[in-house]
């Protein structure tokens, strides 16, 4: 009995302690939950407008200096989105301008049912997709193709990062790290991770910008997930061992 | 549980997607499984170190040369 307590005890603390470290809520949940505990004591209020639309309307009207607006606010993501599908910087140069002209040239079909951005993102990865079709080194490019491999998706390395990376390495060092662990990933997991986890677009988001389905974009996501740990894991285990 | 059973729920417990009852199977299960621990740890930090740095910046001038290109041909609409 009372080792039973002590064990929820336990339980609870170590809960609570995940918390303390932040678990991994998705901005949306954490809005969604400030809005719920908002609810009980205040009004409604009538849901707010992004920015974005007003722009994206004056853009439509024929003002070049909106759209140039949107283009500094969206430059940086479209080129990481482009570079992390690629792993070409010219393609991901190429692929920014031609996703932008692309937008501006169909603003017109933009309904505003999906956030300017996602929208943006959507034309992106479809360019970044079809450089890649045009490579004809590379194997795994289809979204619709089920990625089979198992390959480092099952855990093997199961130590702490203690102490972590940034106490490892200096920046430049850990940023080719990052890049070159994510370079091995294939396309299928590496584009998944980036639209979800880096860019932060929801996992329906994501399969709408890449035409799968929810739970294919959640499996290919965790095994994104999951060989990105095991071969960062190693990187590290090397580091302190040596 | 079993680890692999914990393995799936992974990304739904990212999420915070598991519900109630299963939630509290995968709070014991990680109580008890080392193992299983070091990789939801190690996973979050995954996704950290990814999400908070941008390891693919603009080369020096590329920003200006990309807006200059893209403006030049985006001709006002009537």
């Amino acid at each position: 009995m009372g080792g039973s307590i002590a064990r929820r005890a336990l339980c609870i603390y170590t809960k609570l302690g995940r918390l303390e470290r932040g678990l991994l809520i998705q901005p949306s949940t954490f809005q969604f939950v400030c809005k719920l505990s908002m609810s009980a004591t205040q009004t409604p209020i009538t849901e707010e407008i992004h920015p974005d639309v007003a722009l994206v309307a004056r853009a439509k009207g024929g003002d070049t200096a909106a759209f140039e607006q949107l283009v500094r606010q969206y430059d940086r993501q479209i080129f990481r989105v482009a570079q992390h599908i690629t792993q070409n910087r010219e393609d991901a140069e190429d692929i920014t301008q031609d996703a932008f002209l692309k937008a501006y040239e169909k603003l017109d079909q933009f309904q505003g049912n999906s956030k300017f951005s996602t929208w943006l993102v959507r034309i992106a990865v479809n360019e970044s997709l079809m450089r890649l079709r045009k490579r004809k080194t590379s194997k795994t490019v289809s979204m619709d193709e089920d990625v089979q491999t198992e390959e480092g998706s099952i855990p093997r390395d199961f130590a702490e990062w203690r102490p972590n990376p940034e106490q490892l390495y200096g920046q430049s060092e850990l940023a080719d790290i990052l890049r070159k662990t994510i370079q091995g990933l294939p396309p299928g997991f590496r584009t998944v991770f980036t639209l979800r986890d880096i860019e932060n677009l929801s996992t329906e988001e994501t399969a709408e910008a890449l035409g799968l389905s929810v739970p294919a974009v959640k499996s290919r996501l965790l095994r994104a997930r999951l060989q990105l740990r095991e071969r960062l894991s190693r990187y590290f285990r090397q580091k302190k061992e040596a | 549980m079993t680890c692999t059973d914990f393995l799936s729920k992974l990304t739904d417990y990212f999420d915070g997607q598991i519900p109630a009852d299963l939630l509290v199977e995968v709070e014991e299960h990680l109580c008890g499984c080392h193992h299983c621990e070091v990789v939801l740890d190690t996973t979050r930090q995954t996704i950290a170190i990814y999400r908070d740095r941008d390891i693919y910046e603009f080369s020096p001038g590329m920003r200006e040369r990309l807006h200059t290109a893209i403006m030049a041909k985006c001709t006002p609409k009537v």
